[in-house]
């Protein structure tokens, strides 16, 4: 034991029920804000975190699944394999076996039951992952091969780089399996709401998910207008606290547009992040 | 010969399934004896990969024609190198679609659709 324990600063994971919302923006200032930061771009079929941090480069790897492979000199085409597969990702014709890479999930059984030994396990890349520095702020990307069927491996794979400082997770849009992947390790979601009815809907959707898993949040209300607010009705009605809006404003979107990360060319951006964080910050104590 | 089709009810008066793999039965019918049999099919209620499924019970109990309103591509890439033909079934129940065959009166299936991601 050391004398001095380091403490483990939060996670917070940032959703929402669909793309274009502020999910990134909103991700890549208050990881911009605070002293120190790790950004972690869960959005593994369209990262875009990278455009405003452009970090350097410092490690960069191939992620890879394991895939079953068949010596069909061993094979004698018992079935056996093809019985067991949950996914149903083999086939027997005639004594030859076909495996269906896209579809297998990896699990290894079928290595187990095969009573001939026939078949063994081959590394398949499915995507491949970064990690970089953009001043305060260490980012850890990653993206998924087109054609491949699941990107939870290459989230798995990100995740593991976390450490125990403040980090933000950009989560995938919706509320697939992806988005409870990503969200696993976080102690605290912020969820970002448009002010239209459809909005709200994708609102509600989020927040069913993550109340699923058991996870506290907020909500942020991006590009908020004079006027009624559906979002901030859905969370007046269930509760949810606001720590922050962000108002409609054009200067934002053309600097948020180019790639520019607002809190950090702009003073009043800066507040305006700083205070979501800290309010953020205090729910995850609370 | 052995034609098999996706049927919603065990006769042969039955219409064709709309769907190859998520069918609840399969009448096959032996060209040679004239019996037919039904088959339950026990990945329609498989979660994913129900097309490779479904198209591995047809190859095991040795179909060499398919007589489907449509197929999906997984369950093609089984079918076609087990040598399995595919027609496109007419708007008729079972038995009649296994007589327009007998009087080479379907046209092949030609277009395939594509998989369905199992939400991943
Ligand atoms: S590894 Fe698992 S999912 Fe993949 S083919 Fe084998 S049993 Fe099926
Ligand atoms: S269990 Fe092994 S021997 Fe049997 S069909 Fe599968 S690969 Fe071939």
């Amino acid at each position: 034991m050391r004398g001095t324990t380091m403490a483990i600063e939060p996670t917070l994971a940032i959703l929402s029920g669909k793309g274009g919302t502020g999910k990134t923006l909103v991700s890549v200032n208050l990881a911009s804000v605070a002293k120190k930061a790790t950004y972690i771009d869960c959005d593994v079929e369209e990262p875009n975190g990278n455009l405003f941090f452009n970090p350097t480069k410092e490690f960069g790897k191939l992620v890879t699944v394991k895939k079953p492979v068949v010596d069909d000199a061993l094979c004698d085409g018992c079935h056996i394999c093809v019985d067991f597969c949950a996914f149903n990702a083999l086939a027997l014709i005639g004594n030859r076996l076909m495996i269906f890479d896209d579809i297998c999930h990896s699990c290894g059984g079928c290595l187990h039951v095969c009573p001939q030994k026939a078949l063994s396990e081959q590394e398949s890349p499915v995507g491949e992952m970064s990690i970089g520095q953009s001043g305060t702020v260490r980012s850890i990307s990653g993206y998924m091969n087109i054609g491949e069927s699941s990107g939870v491996p290459i989230i798995a794979e990100l995740l593991k780089h976390k450490d125990d400082g403040l980090t933000i997770i950009d989560a995938p849009p919706g509320s697939s399996c992806l988005v409870t992947e990503s969200v696993r390790l976080s102690d605290f979601c912020i969820l970002i709401a448009e002010p239209t009815i459809f909005g709200s809907h994708n609102l509600a959707m989020v927040y069913s998910l993550v109340s699923l898993l058991g996870k506290p949040c907020a909500v942020v209300l991006n590009k908020t207008m004079e006027g009624g607010n559906p979002s901030e009705e859905f969370c007046i009605k269930n509760s949810i606290p606001i720590i922050g809006r962000i108002p409609f404003d054009k200067k934002l979107g053309s600097l948020n547009s180019v790639g520019k990360i607002v809190a950090r060319e702009d003073e009043h951006y800066h507040e305006v992040f700083s205070s979501i964080l800290k309010k953020a910050l205090e729910e995850v104590r609370s | 010969m052995i034609i098999a089709i996706p049927s919603d009810k065990e006769s042969l008066d039955s219409a064709v399934c709309v769907s190859f793999g998520r069918s609840p039965f399969y009448c096959l019918y032996d060209t040679e004896t004239k019996q037919s049999t039904f088959l339950v099919n026990s990945a329609a209620d498989s979660p994913g990969g129900a097309g490779i499924k479904a198209a591995q019970i047809l190859v095991d109990n040795k179909a060499n024609i398919l007589i489907t309103i449509r197929c999906g591509e997984n369950a093609a890439r089984v079918l076609q190198p087990a040598n399995v033909e595919l027609f496109k079934a007419l708007n008729l129940s079972v038995a009649d679609n296994i007589f327009a065959h007998a009087q080479n009166k379907l046209e092949p299936l030609k277009e395939v659709h594509a998989g369905y991601h199992n939400g991943h």
